[in-house]
């Protein structure tokens, strides 16, 4: 069954999939929809979620003891090790579906992980491609707010230069962080049995698509979601999606999708705008563009995102029909 | 005293991995880390031959291993692990919510001295890191305990009233690769003991959805620590019942406290693991020249079993204690508890620290007669800490 948009709003227009309102995330927050998107496309074709969460804003937001906004299964184990986890979760089912103990042989069950960029880039890399090594049937999500936001933006590997943080800060002698965002889509490409994709809560169809695509598929997936932090990236609260739109409209943030090799730009822009239109819009910038090397930090951006658009085109053309096992 | 049918000579691992192959739990998530490797590939071979039923993950770390179990258990599997040393130093953050959020997980624990410098024979500093961490902790004297412990360490870990983690300590090389005469029991006897997995709100439940290790600020975390305390008081009776059934289809009756020639004894020692096998040879020594001496080697170190102690121990001469790890600026582990239950008996003995057996080192009889010798001459001073087989 394929997904449009008309039925999902009418099968979710007053019911919560997954996430339930009254949650305590900062208002015009981009994770709890990178959440709901997810859940509703696995409910929408019939499947029975079943949800693990790395340490992060989401995780202590949705569920303050006594209250929880899941009404799905849920369980949070610690910062570094969601996907260790719902591993042995999806395990623990196989298990109990093969001696007949608990689980309904007749429902489909849809095992997801999601982490922050620090629990995923980061402390979270290890159990992570140790369970896509492994083979586990889970989906991995993660909303990437470029840096540690629920401890007071602090950098992560998924920080890109310049952006001001707390670890890295934006001062008279550094110009803050200097390396580039680790490009964690290609580490989990290379996992090379594994259905890999980027997506933005901006291009819902491409998300919803995407995320049954990894339903479908026989293995691990790996799904990074561009996630806006309206409190650190310091935007207005109405801003996360429009912000996500300039990511994706720059290149900064392209979207695309590696199904066992093969390469495929699921969003061609004509034109890219320039990344400078998506840095210039976000207040932890601001910082950089006082300084006198700003030009210089920018333009080395921009020639990185051109060459990656450039490339993931060629990858595109090259991986065509070539997948890798 | 139920026939024995299954007496075989194995290593220890080789007993632990029978009795998780009996067990045949739901999940094992485990990493390869000297002396419990073994364990872990007997196990994996039960798993390639389909001899157990068992999900294995052969997952990329401890780290991962402790965390996996979690999540089966929480989804509602039985599952188990095993490590030793690093690797349960490198779990101990999960080893804390595996305790906090109830799950029975059983792990066995090849004991073996924690880095640095690197070192991978026996010592106890390994589990010793992990007494406040909220897990029973039983404590096998030979490869029979280790596998009679480990299907025992199901029934008290699932136990309603208990519902917590569980450590089977066997000293490492010593137990894990010395090979014994272990009788086992029938494998449906075994598997009758176990029973079928007791669960509580399985995550696995998809029509009663449940949300596992939720945010727990300052409104309610202290009440959840106090019913992991509360959960540990049952732990005593629980062992006993769960003792008693055992020894009615083993004919080997464990208690809280292993005893050996304590009626009339007049100076006692006390310790963990393999090392009271040799102290109860040389109690039998000791007692053909007219010593009046005995044994204590607690089978379970958390809970401590402090009243047992201090009723055994009220108005004795002389109690030694041996501990196989060391703590840094402060007592002993062992002779720490010991001596804090003294302090409530009527007749307080004379009470000595004995530290031996660090990264391996061998403890020998003489190491043992020179520890009774001290007490023996009135020489032993609470305040000090002694070695045994340390080049000094």
């Amino acid at each position: 069954m394929a997904l449009n948009i008309m039925q999902l709003a009418t099968m979710f227009a007053d019911k919560h999939p997954g996430i339930t309102s009254g949650h305590r995330l900062c208002p015009g927050c981009a994770a709890p929809n990178v959440a709901k998107f997810a859940l509703m496309t696995a409910e929408a074709l019939g499947y029975t979620p079943v949800v693990g969460f790395a340490t992060g804003c989401m995780e202590v937001s949705t569920t303050i003891y006594p209250y929880t906004a899941w009404n799905v299964p849920y369980i949070h184990n610690a910062f570094e090790n969601a996907a260790a986890t719902v591993s042995g979760v999806e395990t623990a089912y196989r298990a109990l579906l093969k001696k007949g103990r608990l689980v309904d042989p007749n429902k489909k069950y849809a095992f997801f992980a999601f982490g922050g960029d620090g629990g995923t880039y980061d402390i979270g890399l290890q159990s992570l491609s140790g369970a896509v090594e492994r083979g586990h049937k889970f989906i991995y999500i993660v909303y990437d707010n470029e840096g540690y936001m629920n401890t007071g933006n602090q950098r992560s590997g998924a920080t890109p230069p310049g952006s001001q943080t707390t670890t890295q800060p934006v001062g008279k002698k550094l110009s803050g962080k200097i390396q580039l965002k680790k490009n964690i889509v290609e580490i989990m490409a290379a996992h090379e049995n594994v259905y890999v994709a980027t997506v933005s809560t901006s291009e819902p169809m491409d998300f919803f698509k995407k995320i049954e695509k990894a339903l479908n598929f026989d293995g691990p997936s790996f799904i990074a979601a561009m996630s806006p932090c309206v409190r650190f990236w310091r935007v207005n609260d109405d801003k996360a999606v429009e912000i996500s739109k300039l990511a994706v409209e720059t290149g900064y943030w392209p979207l695309y999708e590696v199904e066992r090799g093969v390469y495929r730009v699921t969003k061609k822009v004509k034109e890219l705008k320039p990344v400078r239109e998506f840095i210039e819009k976000q207040g932890r910038f601001r910082p950089l563009l006082k300084r006198p090397d700003a030009d210089e930090i920018i333009n080395e951006l921009q020639e990185y995102v051109t060459s990656r658009w450039e490339r993931l085109l060629a990858l595109e053309e090259a991986t065509k029909d070539k997948p890798i096992r | 005293m139920p026939e024995v049918k299954n007496r075989q000579a194995v290593t220890g691992a080789q007993a632990v991995a029978n009795a998780m192959r009996q067990i045949n739990p739901d999940v094992v998530a485990a990493y390869p880390i000297t002396p419990q490797t073994p364990v872990v590939e007997y196990f994996a071979q039960y798993v390639a031959d389909g001899v157990v039923e068992t999900e294995m993950i052969p997952v990329e770390s401890e780290h991962s291993a402790m965390s996996a179990v979690v999540g089966a258990a929480a989804a509602g599997a039985r599952a188990m692990t095993a490590t030793a040393a690093n690797g349960l130093a490198l779990m101990h953050e999960i080893v804390y919510i595996a305790a906090s959020s109830r799950l029975p997980i059983v792990m066995a624990v090849a004991n073996r001295a924690l880095s640095g410098p690197i070192n991978i024979h026996c010592d106890h500093s390994d589990a010793m890191a992990e007494r406040d961490s909220g897990w029973i902790q039983l404590w096998a004297e030979n490869a029979q305990e280790a596998y009679d412990l480990t299907l025992m360490a199901i029934r008290i870990a699932e136990h309603e009233d208990v519902r917590l983690p569980v450590m089977v300590n066997f000293d490492g090389f010593i137990i894990s690769h010395g090979v014994e005469v272990v009788d086992f029991l029938d494998d449906e006897v075994a598997k009758k003991f176990v029973g079928e997995p007791k669960v509580m709100y399985p995550l696995l439940d998809t029509e009663h959805p449940v949300t596992h290790g939720p945010l727990d600020l300052y409104d309610y975390y202290f009440e959840h620590k106090r019913q992991q305390i509360e959960a540990m008081k049952h732990v005593e009776k629980v062992f006993k019942e769960v003792a008693e059934e055992f020894a009615k289809i083993s004919g080997r009756k464990y208690d809280l406290l292993d005893k050996y020639k304590i009626d009339d004894a007049e100076y006692i020692m006390i310790a963990l693991g393999s090392t009271a096998g040799t102290i109860k040879y040389t109690v039998d020594l000791l007692r053909e020249e007219g010593h009046k001496v005995g044994v204590v080697k607690p089978q379970i170190f958390r809970p401590f079993p402090k009243n047992e102690l201090q009723e055994l121990l009220n108005g004795r001469k002389g109690v030694i204690v041996l501990d196989r790890a060391a703590s840094f600026g402060a007592e002993a582990p062992l002779y720490e508890a010991v001596k804090s239950a003294l302090y409530e008996v009527a007749v307080r003995p004379q009470i000595g620290s004995y530290v031996y057996g660090l990264g391996g080192r061998d403890i020998k009889i003489e190491h043992i007669r020179k520890a009774f010798e001290d007490a023996f001459s009135g020489n032993l001073i609470a305040d000090e800490e002694r070695y045994l087989g340390l080049r000094e």
